[in-house]
C-alpha cells in the first residue's frame, strides 16, 4: 500500500513515545549513569570512566556466562529449528485436527514461565518425577541438580518442550499461505517429496522462519526465568546464563558499576541483532510487494 | 500411508508436550504424603485439599487478584496507546517512521534483566514501588511495541479506500476510528489484546522485582513458597495449574490468528 507524507502523524505516535520513553529510555540512563560511576549508596557518586567496562570485558565470569549463552542458543536453535519445520509438514491441513493440534500445541507457549520451570522442577525428580523416575528405573544415573550434564539437558528438553510449538506454528502459518495450484505444478512435473520441500516450501516459509529463528534466538539469549526455576544456575556455575548472572550481580550483590556495563554491553549485542533482523525483514517485505 | 506416518509423528509430539502438564495436574490432586512416598502414575487418594487451600488462603488468590489487576491495566493501557501509534504506521508516512518503528522493535527484544534494577530505583524514587500500575507501565515496555506490531499488520489488511470514502461522508477521525475502523479490524485488537495478557501473565522477572507486599504477583508467590517450606508439592502444583487456566481457556478463541500475533502480524 502505498502511503500518504503525513507529518502530522506524530501526533497519532506521541503517547506511544511517551510512555515507552518513560518505561525504556528512562531507566536507560539511569544504567549509563551507573557505568560510568562508582557510588557508596546515600546517591553520592564517583566518576569511574570506564573502568568498569575494563573489569567486566576481562572478567571470565562473563566470558564464561556469555560462552555458555552462546552455546545454549545454538544448541537450542538446532534442534527447534527442524523440529519445528517437521511438525509442521506433518500436521493435519484443515478440519477438526487441525484446531485441536493447534490449540495442544499452543498450550505450553502460555504457560507462566516459571510455571514452566515448576513442571520440570518435579518432572525430573529422581524421588516424585515421571521422567526422574523412569530413568531411574531404567538403571540411567539421572541427577539435575548435582550433575552439570544432565541439569544442561534438562534445561534444554524444557526449552525444547516450551518453544517448539513457536516455530512449528509459524510454519504453519506459512505453509498454509501457499496456493494450491503449486503442489498442482509440481505433481504434474513428477517431482519428489524432497524437490516440493525444498523449491517451494522452504522459500515460501522463508518470511517466518526468519521471524522464527530470530525469535527463538533473542528469546533463547535473554532466558531467566526457566533455568533459575529449575537449576538456580547451578550445579556450581553450569546453567548460569547471561541474565542470570546479571540479576545475580545487580539485585543480589549490588555490584550495580559492574552489572550496569555488563547490562549495556548486553543490549548493544541485542540492538545490533534486532537491526540485522530489522534490515532483512524490511527487505523480504519489499521484494513480495513488488 | 503418507497420513498414518504424519498421525504417528502428531501423536508422538502431542504426548511429548501433554505428559508433563499431566503430571502436574496428577501432582496437584495428591496430598504431600502419597507423593513424598509412593509413586503412582495416578492419583491413589484422590483430593481437591491443595486447591482448596490456595482458594481459601489469601496469601495465595491474593496472588492471582494482583495478577489480573496489573495485567488488566496493561492490557487497556498497551492498546490505548498502541491503537492510534499503529493507524499511523499503516497509513503515513513521516519524519523518522522506519526509526521509530524499529526503536519499537528493540524494545520487544531488550532482556527484562537489563531493565529490572533501573526501574526498581526509578519506581521507588517517584513513589510507585510495590502498585498495581508500576508493573503494569513496567509491562508496557515489552507489549506496546508488540501491539504496534500486531496492529500495524492487521490494520494493512484494511484497504485505504474506506478511510477516504469515511472521511468524503464527513466523519471526523475520532469518529471514524471508533465507529468504522475498530470494528473492521475487531479481531485484530483480540489478538492484540490477547497477545499483551499472554506477556504480562507469564513474566516474572520485573513483576517479583517491582513487588514485595501489596501488588505481589502469582507467579513471585510461588518462587517464594519453593524457597520458605521448599517441599508443599501439592500446593505448589495446584497453584502451576491454576495459572495455566486462563490461558487455556483464552486460547481456544484465537486458535486461528495464533501464528499470526507471534510472527508480529506479519503472516
Amino acid at each position: 500500500m502505498d502511503k500518504t507524507l503525513n507529518n502530522k502523524a506524530w501526533f497519532l505516535v506521541l503517547p506511544v513515545l511517551v510512555l515507552v520513553a518513560f518505561s525504556a529510555i528512562l531507566p536507560l540512563m539511569t544504567v549509563v549513569n551507573y557505568a560510568f560511576n562508582d557510588t557508596f549508596g546515600q546517591n553520592e557518586f564517583f566518576w569511574a570512566g570506564i573502568d568498569w567496562f575494563e573489569e567486566m570485558v576481562t572478567s571470565d565470569r562473563l566470558h564464561e556466562a556469555l560462552g555458555r549463552q552462546i552455546l545454549f542458543s545454538v544448541i537450542i536453535l538446532a534442534i527447534e529449528v527442524p523440529l519445528g519445520i517437521f511438525i509442521a509438514l506433518n500436521m493435519p491441513k484443515k478440519g477438526f485436527w487441525a484446531s485441536f493440534c493447534l490449540v495442544l500445541m499452543a498450550l505450553p507457549l502460555l504457560i507462566p514461565f516459571n510455571v514452566v520451570g515448576t513442571i520440570w522442577q518435579i518432572f525430573g525428580r529422581v524421588d516424585i518425577g515421571l521422567l526422574g523416575h523412569t530413568l531411574a528405573a531404567m538403571g540411567i544415573d539421572y541427577n539435575y541438580t548435582n550433575d552439570p550434564i544432565d541439569a544442561w539437558i534438562t534445561v534444554i528438553v524444557m526449552d525444547v518442550w516450551h518453544w517448539t510449538s513457536l516455530v512449528a506454528l509459524l510454519c504453519y502459518a506459512g505453509l498454509q499461505s501457499i496456493p494450491q495450484a503449486y503442489y498442482q505444478a509440481a505433481k504434474i512435473d513428477q517431482a519428489t517429496r524432497w524437490s516440493v520441500f525444498r523449491y517451494i516450501e522452504l522459500p515460501k516459509m522463508k518470511g517466518v522462519l526468519l521471524i522464527a529463528v530470530l525469535l527463538r534466538f533473542m528469546d533463547s539469549f535473554m532466558i531467566y526465568t526457566e533455568p533459575f526455576v529449575v537449576t538456580g544456575g547451578g550445579p556450581g556455575n553450569s546453567t548460569t546464563f547471561l541474565s542470570i548472572d546479571l540479576a545475580k550481580m545487580a539485585t543480589g550483590q549490588f555490584d550495580l558499576g559492574p552489572a550496569a556495563a555488563f547490562s549495556i554491553m548486553y543490549f548493544l549485542v541485542i540492538l545490533l541483532i534486532s537491526w540485522v533482523f530489522y534490515t532483512v525483514m524490511t527487505n523480504l517485505d519489499r521484494e513480495e510487494n513488488r | 500411508m503418507r497420513i498414518r506416518s504424519s498421525a504417528i509423528v502428531m501423536t508422538v509430539y502431542l504426548l511429548f508436550l501433554l505428559i508433563p502438564i499431566y503430571w502436574l495436574i496428577n501432582m496437584s490432586l495428591k496430598t504431600n504424603t502419597e507423593i513424598t512416598s509412593t509413586f503412582s502414575v495416578w492419583p491413589q487418594t484422590f483430593t481437591l485439599q491443595n486447591y482448596v487451600t490456595i482458594l481459601t488462603d489469601p496469601s495465595w488468590y491474593m496472588g492471582y487478584v494482583n495478577s489480573l489487576i496489573y495485567v488488566t491495566m496493561n492490557v487497556v493501557i498497551s492498546l490505548t496507546v498502541a491503537l492510534p501509534a499503529a493507524y499511523a504506521f499503516s497509513r503515513y508516512n513521516f519524519m523518522g517512521d522506519k526509526h521509530l518503528f524499529f526503536w519499537l522493535l528493540t524494545n520487544r527484544m531488550a532482556p527484562p534483566a537489563v531493565f529490572a534494577l533501573p526501574f526498581f530505583q526509578l519506581y521507588s524514587s517517584v513513589g510507585l514501588f510495590d502498585t498495581h500500575i508500576a508493573i503494569a507501565l513496567a509491562h508496557c515496555l515489552f507489549n506496546v511495541p508488540l501491539a504496534v506490531w500486531i496492529l500495524e499488520g492487521f490494520m494493512r489488511g484494511v484497504p485505504k479506500e474506506i478511510d477516504e470514502t469515511a472521511y468524503i461522508d464527513g466523519y471526523s477521525f475520532p469518529k471514524f476510528f471508533i465507529r468504522i475502523f475498530m470494528p473492521l479490524i475487531a479481531s485484530g485488537i483480540g489478538v492484540a489484546a490477547f497477545f499483551c495478557f499472554m506477556f504480562s501473565w507469564v513474566e516474572l522477572l520485573l513483576s517479583r522485582t517491582l513487588a514485595t507486599v501489596n501488588a505481589k504477583s502469582i507467579a513471585a508467590t510461588m518462587t517464594r513458597t519453593v524457597s520458605a517450606s521448599g517441599m508443599d508439592w501439592g500446593v505448589l502444583a495446584a497453584a502451576g495449574v491454576l495459572t495455566i487456566v486462563p490461558g487455556a481457556l483464552v486460547i481456544y478463541f484465537v486458535r486461528n490468528y495464533i501464528a499470526k500475533g507471534f510472527a508480529l502480524g506479519r503472516v
